[in-house]
């Protein structure tokens, strides 16, 4: 079935030809949708990103609004990731990354000169692809954040941050008994869960996710989907997914990416049952049919 | 010649033996194996019986000869004492092949000489003759082997199998003699030195006497004095390599861009390559004299010229590519998934190293320092050179000392006696230094492998 109906162009094609993808992206029109709700948490306007001399982001525009849940779907090497990681500044470990356009957080700029990373960081947490829980023991683990940035005035603080952190990420009945083990001895799912426990330790304001079931089980899926639709009542959250299902359940709005571009964006069962744009409806029926 | 005669035989072994079965495979014979596993069966069997023959009659020749020849030799010369008798058997070789010769010329022994120079030669054509015969019997074994019954490849794999196990063993059975060699020459010593004041002697002094009646005739063999050396310029050692090596692997391995990496790192493995000698005369003759002037400059008094300071420092900066390279690859095998995590939940990238890289990469970090320890203990050029020679027991790191090592080169080198506790102590000092060198591999390796397990 999917033979049939293929007619998005091969991403080797486009990696060959700087021309073509330009060309591409410029016959993809304007972002199809609303990108813009009213209160943005977080706001992406014109924003693009490249890698050297490759451009991997072509003027988006995209907001997140605080108690939702945005999914970025899209073929690989679409930009969603890059994007995502633009949203806490993660690319500035990479020396050939380059943003421009304009990105803000409760209507600041995140990238002027005034913004420290590291304190965005602890605004807008990030939960990884593959679970990389610290080889320390999950009490530590959890206190890392809060230890870093002095969220805590004594142990019992502490212990009470650790505790309420696990607990939201419901794990905490699973490991109360053994908090002093390592973190790298639970199962990938638990891991996974101990991770987002993590990012919320520190008090974040925004979750990104980036494709964080990717290496899970479906039981361990469902336990973190789950969880991420409890996580929507105290957070914005942004989550990168493959799984077309999985942005169908979590996801109040979903964002359609294509070569860099955001071609649709719209509320979740909109997309998924009345796409507008051609190549968003390819993408998610040509999986599906 | 005889080596090159027989590796000759073989390469006609292999082509006959390859092509016999080529012919009988195209002849439609349901041969086992290729034609060139024949090929090698044959030359397997060439060449393997007849090396060992040369070996055996190479290696049995000397103790014929010379049983052959002390019977030609009157009773009274071969009555003498081992010892003379060999003075003699030597003395006779030396007139067979033309060399120089103690004694005036002596017809008895030009007698001996001349039949030990037959008997040679017989035994040499006897041998060359017997092992061709060997050679050209196993080729025609090998070559009537060629057939549908011999499973040619299989033979020769088990034949490569039991070269790779002969060199291995070679190579254990060595180290194995070096140790038991050692070990007993050490009970020797502790035969003649009680183990307890070795161990615990504060004393060293390794002189005795020839004769009962020289000064100084009672040796003392305390090593304590010298292990403590040895101990004070390896931590010296490692309080330099440490920190240096930690801090510039941290630097290649997370800040340093990857052009800065490419001639940096090399650069600082080149250090490893400089022969110790050369840091041995570095620490003497530019080193040491500098921290005199140094110390002396501050108002210390008696610094000694040759310091434990010098050799120590010199020592460190030599250890140091260990430490930064073992630990460079450990650093950069933590995977970025930690990093960004920890970046990810807001930390800076010094924070990030000091508690995510560096807790993860500890283990291996220590078994780089472990490794650099005990090249430090074992290291000999430089403290031969820059630490002087007086067994000083002393904490105080602007005093000569003097190492294990340094002791054992002292010991050995000239003329010695081979039965004295003087020279046997070194064997006692060599073993000491072995265990405790070996241990701390053992940790070492012990403690990288439960570092290896952690990311499977």
């Amino acid at each position: 079935m999917n033979e049939e109906v293929n007619p998005l162009p091969s991403l080797e094609q486009d990696q060959t030809s700087e021309q073509t993808i330009e060309e591409i992206v410029a016959s993809l029109g304007d972002t199809v949708g609303q990108p813009r709700v009213e209160d943005p948490k977080m706001s992406v306007s014109n924003v693009d990103v490249f890698y050297g001399d490759k451009q991997a982001i072509f003027g988006v525009d995209l907001d997140i609004a605080n108690n939702e849940v945005v999914s970025m779907i899209g073929p690989s090497g679409c930009g969603k990731s890059t994007l995502l990681r633009c949203l806490n500044r993660m690319n500035d470990t990479i020396p050939i990354c380059r943003v421009s356009g304009e990105l803000t957080l409760d209507g600041e700029d995140i990238y002027s000169k005034d913004t420290d990373p590291v304190l965005l960081r602890a605004r807008v947490g990030m939960v990884f692809q593959k679970p990389n829980p610290f080889p320390k023991s999950i009490y530590e683990n959890v206190a890392y954040g809060p230890r870093l940035h002095g969220l805590n005035r004594n142990k019992a603080d502490l212990d009470d941050i650790v505790v309420n952190s696990l607990k939201k990420a419901g794990i905490y009945n699973e490991v109360k008994n053994r908090l002093d083990e390592s973190g790298t001895s639970l199962s990938g799912g638990q891991q996974q869960r101990l991770c987002i426990a993590r990012t919320i330790a520190c008090s974040p304001e925004v979750i990104l996710m980036d494709e964080p079931c990717s290496a899970l089980d479906p039981i361990a899926t469902a336990k973190i989907e789950e969880l991420i639709d409890e996580l929507r009542e105290n957070y914005a959250i942004a989550i990168v997914t493959h799984s077309m299902q999985q942005a169908a359940r979590v996801s109040q709005r979903t964002a359609y990416f294509h070569l860099g571009k955001l071609v649709e964006v719209g509320d979740t069962d909109t997309i998924f049952t009345n796409p507008r744009h051609e190549l968003t409806e390819n993408y998610i029926t040509g999986r599906f049919g | 010649m005889l080596l090159l005669i027989i590796f000759v035989l073989t390469s006609i072994a292999y082509v006959v033996g390859r092509s016999r079965a080529a012919t009988l495979r195209k002849n439609g014979e349901q041969l086992h194996s290729l034609p060139r596993y024949y090929g090698y069966l044959t030359a397997i069997y060439t060449a393997v019986p007849a090396l060992l023959l040369l070996a055996i009659w190479s290696a049995s020749e000397p103790t014929f000869l010379k049983q052959s020849t002390v019977k030609t030799l009157p009773a009274e010369v071969q009555s003498l004492p081992q010892g003379q008798l060999d003075l003699v058997l030597n003395d006779i070789k030396n007139i067979a092949t033309g060399g120089i010769t103690q004694t005036a010329d002596d017809p008895l022994r030009e007698a001996s000489a001349k039949h030990y120079n037959d008997r040679k030669n017989t035994s040499q054509l006897l041998k060359s003759i017997v092992v061709l015969v060997a050679s050209i019997l196993g080729a025609l074994y090998g070559l009537r082997k060629i057939g549908i019954h011999t499973r040619a490849r299989v033979f020769v794999e088990r034949a490569m199998m039991t070269v790779l196990i002969a060199c291995s063993c070679i190579a254990i059975f060595t180290t194995v003699g070096i140790v038991l060699s050692v070990l007993f020459e050490s009970l020797r010593f502790f035969n003649k030195v009680p183990f307890t004041e070795f161990a615990f002697g504060l004393h060293w002094s390794p002189q005795t006497s020839i004769r009962a009646d020289q000064v100084g005739s009672s040796g003392s063999f305390g090593a304590v004095p010298i292990f403590a050396g040895t101990l004070l310029i390896s931590a010296i050692a490692m309080l330099v390599a440490v920190p240096f090596g930690l801090m510039s692997a941290i630097y290649l391995a997370e800040y340093a861009s990857s052009n800065v990496r490419a001639w940096a790192k090399p650069l600082l493995e080149i250090l490893a390559g400089i022969p110790t000698v050369v840091y041995g005369f570095f620490a003497a003759l530019t080193v040491a004299p500098l921290v005199r002037d140094i110390f002396e400059g501050v108002g210390f008094e008696d610094v000694a010229s040759e310091s434990a300071l010098a050799a120590g420092l010199v020592m460190g900066i030599m250890i140091i590519p260990f430490v930064s390279s073992l630990s460079d690859d450990v650093i950069t095998a933590v995977p970025q998934a930690m990093r960004d995590g920890s970046l990810g939940l807001g930390a800076t990238k010094s924070e990030t190293i000091k508690r995510v890289v560096i807790p993860a990469a500890l283990p291996g970090i220590v078994g780089a320092i472990l490794l650099a320890v005990s090249r430090a203990i074992g290291e000999t050029m430089i403290v031969v050179m820059a630490a002087g020679l007086a067994a000083n027991l002393t904490i105080n790191p602007l005093e000569a000392v003097t190492t294990v090592t340094v002791q054992i080169v002292t010991l050995l080198t000239g003329d010695q006696a081979f039965d004295s506790p003087k020279t046997l102590v070194a064997f006692a000092l060599g073993l000491m230094l072995f265990i405790t060198t070996l241990i701390l591999n053992v940790i070492a390796l012990v403690v990288v492998r439960k570092y290896r397990e952690q990311y499977e």
